[in-house]
């Protein structure tokens, strides 16, 4: 037998089906389809945790989604382990190993639970108030106390094994919750032909129905309806049943976020399984049978282990076959508690007696107790009880007064009524409504397509449930455009009408008293607290909450906030609409990090992009440097060689020979129309009509504010023909800032945009051995310095692949830029490097190329200027045309700051001590002497050492930096000042003789 | 007012915590006031406070739509750090960290201000100048901030992965030692609370309809959900909802208000000590005292009131999560929610006169109001009172949209090139 | 997560697929090289902000890769209409505070929320 509480005969399980787990360290044995719980308490544990605060010893309330105490961690093996793993949730597979929580040294005594002794200082609230002195003990003292107190589980601190799936999936009906109602709007909805998704979070549908023994659906039965329904619908082309799935969000628009639990219930998963599947669902409407959730009732030591939930004790006996006693007690403000108490005695369990705070519960109930035998406290209380780690008796008083008496019993059902899960609905941004006869929130004004059905709307009795299922789930389709198939008509029978309920504090917990009666049980909040809130002036509910902490735990309030709510309303004397309900977020259960993530890990977060010449690079030992997406080679050490020392001979050598570089990342638009010189007359500050086809020029490119936003060389390869280049990491915005500009304020313009980055492959050539090298691979076009100057660009064939040929320079050197397609990127490369090689020229990477360009002067858009900077304070003004009436930027430039004395400009600065680079980002100051905080007159950009200059050279914003030419100022470092001297920012060959070889 | 400590504690204790008394008094509004703050966040408050404590200012209200610190003050990720770059941002975000440093004391209230130390994290060589120009321009107006190895972050904070094989490595971090958190609620209720010892009123669930001005064009009043409310000054500190307040004084604001998101983690035992944040796969984490991972998460691209963000831009921000903290992929999502915030278009802040006489703005804090709430407070009881900007809050004013003299830090950090 | 029309392609589409493109109907200054610092301000700067209905640029850039407008209220995110650039701001009958949309049901659903009203 597998538990000495399973009762023969009993549940849904199977008992030959058999499965063993360990908890805290003891091998216990459960039926397939157990939870945790339901296997702990046949096997008769039912202290199963600490609560948080107090650290009071907690039992299992509950059995479903709400657990607020029955928190453990499960593990698979080291690596696979989770925290705070609802008990009553999650399912027995054979070897599990499940772990107590927030207790040490054991689960049975705890060291913790001094708080529980101390706890009339732990009053809500009470950190606020205390702790202050002295200043410093704080950070250092008192709160790594309290963060060790508090927390529940240990987090995972391995790297998580397992994989995870998601979904897009769209449907014209998603019907949430496959109980009574649920199912019937499946049903209906499916019948139609529309497309359905029905989801539920437990592993098998029926809701209610699991632990509702008696009602029958159409003559079955009401479980084995479900069961039949679901095989129904799983079986229909047009419909997706989804178990096990819980739908945690609704967002914008109808769209769903559904958790797939696929493998934490097996054994042994297949390899090819993810553990858990993030569906997210667009659907043209939304129905929503999400069903209720029983409260319990308020009052003294309510939280002892063995006491639960009605439903719940109902649940393990007619679903699991596990009696949570043997001489058990009910105390209820709703008829629902007598069914448990009906079922349990039937099963041959002892019902001490049913304590109902109501003079009169309902009639029915009563009745079939008298039937049974069952002693009926109509208008008493239970009003305190007793047991440590497990209830032991509950002291039972009348109404009003009266002294009591002491009923022993070893577990103590409760039942304050059913609160509607709203959570989805209120999620949609529909407005919940008070409704005061059953003092419940129901659904009130509907934000989006939805329509919730059943116990989550209200509908209590199972007739209405079913019709209003029905009706939803036709109505809902054939909005959709579907109207197929016939009535559906169902015939629910056997129910219980249901009275009663209340919220807020019971007998013996009212004001004035200072019992622990918990509201909100993993958090610890009593009544009390939440009045001592009110007492503070605490008068919102939201204030009253995160006061007390009441509904903040890791049920999200499921249990708590109703009664909370009452109880300020108590207090405050106003009306419970007037306090105002604490906003449902999402998601409804916690879902798991890796879940919601899915796919997007690894290699496919944020996939690399990689240029045609990549083997290559990888293959010659190129390092890479990440720029935006993309991965750049960074320099080509050989054997031994620092990165300073491969960068100083690449750096020699493409001045003394020639070097090979990889720009096949610079972004490339293509930009075609009659009107394409007008056009990129407005998008940059340059003049493109003087421009002459198979010609290049610099542009400038400005945000309407003024300030530079990238920069490139655009040739003009025909009339209507122009070859864009852009920065590398800018590549996207700016084919969207000119597709902006060209769709929506110049829709005149007959210009069309591609984007032709990744088509084509882009080899620089660059040095004295430029032309040498290409000569022999180009054919018709004639590449000497008279026909084919600098700032040119001529189309013909590269080994015989037709390629687009640049004669540009970023380095100062005779250079080229070959363009081929993509796809002959890799073949071209090794030609040219073919050639290269043997005549003394090597492959440079990123790092070369900044440091050449520096010595040039030439700027990087984004190091050097940072979207402060103008095209004047970058010292290009020369490319800022003044004869033109309009570009972007035009005004921008003009306003009062962008014109006035005392800009930082971009100047050269050349360190004193040659051989001391400059660290990029230091700043500059005048008076190395000045006390904090100093004037800052700007800071270095760019830093080098330049082993073709012999010596360190920087680049630097400096306010009035052109006036200050030759001065000294200083960058003063966290250990020394350097003293450096303001100066031009070309380098080498002022003159520019080298660009023609 | 009577003080907290310990002893108090332990004397209520005794006697079943009956002698609290309310933290501020719910006053009906008066006829007038000398000013009028609308907006009961943090700053709001604060500013409250400190007219009354600094400017013996006290015949002042705080008006709020709905309950006190239930705007950003509430649903912020509450990171305190002071290592900007520009003077403007040093000067208050530092002048903010000072007061945040002794305002438990202060206010005899524990805000629980934490100096676990922000980390940034370094992914690129781009990443690394714009770091260290930070660090030098920190250092050079007093500002702590220091950089690490990728050795030394992983020392101070052992969760992070620090794999050379990782999509975005990571080259290093920069940490300010006194940056860290505080307890949101906890400034909104303990600046309430002084303020209201001081008499300052504060009035909840009073929603402002209406900005009433005199024949010269200055401010008179309020027209509000309880009447009107005289008052010689107004300012104007609601956060998302600036642009609406200030259209009652045919005031355009150059803002545009969007949902920012955030998310916390079941709550677990302490295992992430610091805050961390990386720009380049945009995510910022922290561990609240009660174990939950606090999470922020960015903001969505289009203008809403909702307070209610896409599901894409939380999975977006776990994704980054996920890539630097490998072994949270397991810990699961209790609760996300979103705040507006209110962002300028060089996403540094507002606070300043305004072009109508007596009515003052602050706004603009975007996504790091929090961490300047006792600064931005202190400074803006300087301009109500004296009726121009503080030194330190000089840069931020209304004009310099039109001057184009911007305080840019967004576009400081620059671009991949 | 939004799901928005393009009116080029005629289609609902995911938020996902577009990118978002600030206020719709600024018209840029023809004479700009000539207005004034206010004007310029007032162009490029300020903003109505508005909660309720907003005027908004939306590019499909993941799908036809067009720029379009749209009027959406900033307190429901519901969109109102869904238009092509150049056309003028459409009629809007619903163009109410959002809050009072809020407070109306969708009509498809007024049938059967009165069956069950509470």
């Amino acid at each position: 037998m597998s538990g000495a509480n399973r009762i023969a005969g009993q549940g849904r399980l199977t008992p030959a089906r058999t499965a063993r787990f360990t908890f805290d360290g003891r091998s216990y044995e459960a039926l397939e389809g157990d939870t945790v719980a339901s296997a702990l308490i046949a096997n008769g544990v039912h202290l199963v945790g600490r609560s948080f605060k107090y650290h009071r010893p907690r039992g299992i309330l509950s059995a479903g989604a709400e657990e607020p105490n029955a928190l453990i961690d499960v593990a698979r093996d080291k690596a696979r382990r989770q925290p705070n793993v609802r008990a009553t949730v999650q399912e027995v597979f054979d070897g599990m190993i499940v772990s107590s929580q927030n207790r040490w040294p054991s689960l049975a005594f705890d060291v913790g639970g001094v708080n529980n002794l101390l706890s009339p200082l732990f009053a809500a609230g009470f950190y606020y108030k205390t702790f202050m002195w002295p200043k410093a003990a704080w950070d250092k003292l008192y709160e790594p106390v309290i963060r060790h107190a508090a927390g529940l589980g240990v987090a995972p601190t391995e790297a998580d094994p397992d994989r995870y799936a998601g979904r897009f999936a769209f449907c014209d009906v998603l019907v949430v919750g496959a109980g009574v109602a649920g199912l019937s709007a499946a049903l209906a909805a499916a019948g139609t032909g529309a497309r359905v998704i029905l989801c539920d979070e437990q592993p098998e549908a029926g809701g209610a129905l699991h632990f509702d023994g008696s009602v029958t659906i159409d003559g079955q039965p009401g479980y084995e309806w479900a069961q039949a329904t679901t095989a129904r619908l799983a079986a229909m082309e047009n419909v997706t049943v989804l178990s096990r799935t819980t739908a945690f969000g609704y967002y914008n628009h109808n769209f769903v976020g559904l958790v797939e639990r696929v493998t934490d219930h097996l054994a042994r998963p297949e390899r090819k399984l993810p553990r858990e599947r993030l569906w997210q669902v667009r659907a043209r409407r939304v129905i929503l049978a999400t069903g209720s959730i029983e409260r319990h009732m308020v009052f003294a030591n309510n939280d002892r282990p063995g006491i639960m939930l009605a439903s719940a004790a109902r649940t393990y006996l007619n679903h699991f076959g596990v009696a949570v006693g043997r001489r058990i007690g009910v105390y209820t403000a709703s008829d629902s508690a007598y069914e448990a108490a009906f079922d349990l005695k039937r099963a041959g369990v002892a019902i001490a007696a049913i304590v109902d705070n109501r003079e009169k519960p309902g009639e029915a109930v009563v009745a079939e107790a008298r039937k049974l035998g069952i002693e009926v406290l109509a208008g008493h209380s239970v009003v305190d009880t007793k047991g440590h780690r497990r209830v032991s008796s509950m002291k039972v008083a009348r109404n009003g007064g009266g002294s009591g008496r002491s009923i022993a019993i070893d577990a103590l059902l409760m039942s304050a009524g059913w609160t509607p899960s709203v959570h989805l609905f209120s999620q949609s941004r529909g407005k919940v409504a008070y409704d005061a006869e059953s003092g419940r929130f129901l659904p009130g004004a509907y934000a989006q397509d939805c329509l919730s059905v059943g116990s989550c709307n209200g509908t209590d009795a199972l007739q209405a449930s079913i019709e209003e299922g029905l009706a939803a789930g036709e109505l809902m389709a054939r909005a959709t455009g579907y109207d197929g198939g016939d009535k559906v008509e169902l015939r629910g029978e056997n129910a219980f009408e249901w009275t009663g309920g209340m919220a807020g504090a019971g007998e013996g917990a009212g004001a004035d008293t200072t019992v622990k009666a918990f509201v909100d049980f993993q958090n610890d909040v009593c009544a009390k607290d939440i009045r001592l809130a009110v007492r503070e002036g605490m008068h919102s509910i939201e204030h009253i909450k995160r006061f007390t902490t009441n509904g903040m735990a890791t049920d999200q309030g499921k249990l708590s906030n109703i009664h909370g709510l009452a109880i300020a309303s108590e207090v405050l004397n106003r009306e419970i609409p007037k306090i105002g309900l604490t906003t449902f977020r999402s998601p409804y259960t916690p879902v798991t990090f890796g879940t919601l993530i899915s796919h997007s890990r690894g290699d496919l977060f944020d996939p690399a992009r990689k240029t045609p010449m990549h083997e290559w690079e990888v293959a010659q030992g190129a390092l890479f440097e990440d720029v935006g997406n993309w991965k750049r080679a960074w320099y080509y050490p050989r054997s031994g060689e620092t990165m300073q020392d491969a960068v100083n001979r690449e750096c020699r050598t493409v001045r003394n020979a020639a070097g090979v570089f990889d720009a096949s990342t610079l972004g490339k638009i293509e930009v075609v129309g009659p009107d394409a010189a007008e056009f990129l007359n407005l998008m940059y500050t340059n003049a493109w009509d003087t421009l002459k086809p198979g010609r290049c020029r610099y542009g400038i490119m400005l945000r309407e504010d003024g300030y530079v936003y990238d920069d490139g060389v655009v040739g003009r390869i025909a009339e209507d023909r122009f070859h864009v280049t852009t920065t590398t990491g800018g590549a996207p915005r700016v084919m969207n800032h000119m597709e902006d500009y060209l769709q929506t304020e110049f829709p005149h313009l007959r210009v069309w945009l591609t984007s032709t980055t990744e088509q084509w492959a882009v080899i620089a050539v660059q040095g004295p051995k430029a032309r040498e090298i290409i000569e022999p691979l180009v054919e018709g076009i004639d590449i000497s310095n008279e026909a084919f100057p600098h700032m040119s660009v001529r189309e013909g064939t590269v080994c015989g692949v037709p390629a687009r040929l640049f004669r540009m320079s970023f380095t100062g050197e005779l250079g080229y830029e070959i363009n081929v397609p993509a796809d002959y990127g890799q073949a071209v490369w090794e030609a040219v490097w073919a050639r290269a090689e043997p005549l003394g020229a090597c492959a440079y990477g990123t790092e070369t190329m900044h440091v050449l360009r520096a010595e040039k002067g030439y700027i990087i858009v984004g190091q050097d200027t940072d979207g402060t900077v103008t095209p004047y304070d970058a010292g290009l003004a020369w490319a800022v045309s003044k004869k033109k009436a309009d570009f972007v930027g035009i005004r921008g430039l003009k306003r009062p700051d962008l014109v006035k004395e005392g800009r930082k400009q971009l100047v050269g600065l050349v360190t004193k001590d040659p051989g001391v680079v400059l660290e990029e980002g230091t700043q500059i100051v005048a008076d190395p002497n000045e006390p904090k905080p100093m004037t800052m007159l700007g800071h270095v950009t760019s830093s080098y050492w330049s082993e073709n200059c012999g010596r360190s050279i920087a680049m630097a914003l400096i306010a009035g930096g052109q006036a200050r030419m030759g001065q000294t100022l200083y960058a003063p470092t966290a250990d020394r000042t350097i003293a450096v001297e303001v100066s031009d920012m070309v380098f080498i060959d002022k003159n520019g003789e080298r660009l023609n070889g | 007012m009577r003080k907290y400590s310990i002893f108090a504690v332990a004397r209520e204790a005794m006697r079943g915590h009956k002698g609290w008394e309310a933290q501020w008094t719910s006053p009906e509004p008066r006829k007038e006031y000398d000013v009028i703050i609308v907006g009961g966040g943090g700053h709001g408050l604060g500013a409250a406070y400190y007219l009354a404590k600094e400017h013996g200012i006290t015949n002042v209200a705080v008006i709020e739509k709905g309950w006190l610190g239930g705007g950003n003050t509430g649903r912020n990720t509450t990171i305190i750090r002071s290592n900007y770059l520009y003077d403007e941002s040093m000067n208050i975000y530092e002048h903010s960290l000072k007061l945040w440093e002794g305002l438990s004391q202060d206010l005899n209230y524990n805000v629980m201000y934490s100096p676990r130390g922000v980390m940034m994290l370094s992914h690129n060589i781009n990443d690394k100048q714009s770091f260290q120009r930070h660090i030098h321009a920190n250092r050079l107006h007093g500002i702590d901030n220091e950089w690490l190895t990728p050795e030394q972050a992983k020392a101070y904070c052992p969760p992070l992965d620090i794999a050379a094989t990782a999509r975005y490595p990571i080259n290093g971090a920069t940490l300010q030692r006194r940056g860290g958190t505080a307890r949101h609620d906890a400034v909104a209720w303990g600046y309430a609370r002084a303020a209201s010892d001081r008499g300052v009123h504060v009035i909840q669930n009073c929603e402002v309809k209406g900005i009433r001005r005199g024949p010269d064009g200055s401010v008179s009043g309020v027209e509000t959900t309880k009447g009107f409310i005289g008052a010689k000054k107004i300012a104007v500190s609601a956060s998302g909802h600036n642009s609406v307040i200030m259209a009652m004084a045919d005031v355009r604001m150059p803002l545009h208000s969007t949902p920012l998101q955030a998310l916390v983690s079941e709550p677990m035992k302490p295992i992430f000590p610091c805050v961390v944040m990386s720009n380049s796969v945009h995510a910022y984490i922290s561990q609240s005292d009660k174990g939950e991972l606090v999470i922020g998460a960015g903001t969505d691209q289009y203008n809403s009131y909702s307070q209610n963000g896409g599901l894409q831009i939380v999975t977006h921000t776990l994704d980054a999560i996920c890539e630097l903290f490998p072994m949270f992929r397991r810990v699961k999502m209790m609760r996300q929610w979103g705040g507006i915030t209110d962002n300028t278009p060089d996403r540094s802040a507002i606070q300043g006169v305004t072009p109508v006489k007596n009515l003052f703005v602050n706004c603009g804090w975007g996504t790091g109001g929090f961490k300047a709430t006792p600064g931005s407070a202190h400074l803006l009881a300087h301009l109500i009172a004296k009726g121009e900007p503080h030194r330190l809050a000089a840069g931020l004013t209304l004009d310099r949209f039109r001057t184009g003299r911007l305080i840019d830090e967004a576009a400081a950090a620059a671009v991949a090139h | 997560m939004l799901l928005i029309y393009c009116p080029y392609c005629e289609e609902d589409r995911s938020e996902l697929e577009f990118r978002h493109g600030g206020d719709a109907h600024i018209v840029r200054p023809t004479n700009m090289a000539d207005i004034s610092d206010e004007e310029f301000e007032e162009f490029f700067f300020l903003r109505d902000n508005p909660k309720g209905v907003i005027y908004e640029r939306w590019r499909h850039i993941h799908g036809c890769g067009r720029f379009f407008n749209a009027a959406r209220d900033t307190v429901s995110d519901r969109f109102l209409a869904s238009y092509k650039t150049g056309e003028p701001k459409p009629a809007l009958s619903g163009a109410s505070p959002a809050s009072a949309q809020l407070a109306e049901p969708p009509a498809q659903i007024d049938e059967t929320t009165e069956g069950t009203a509470k």
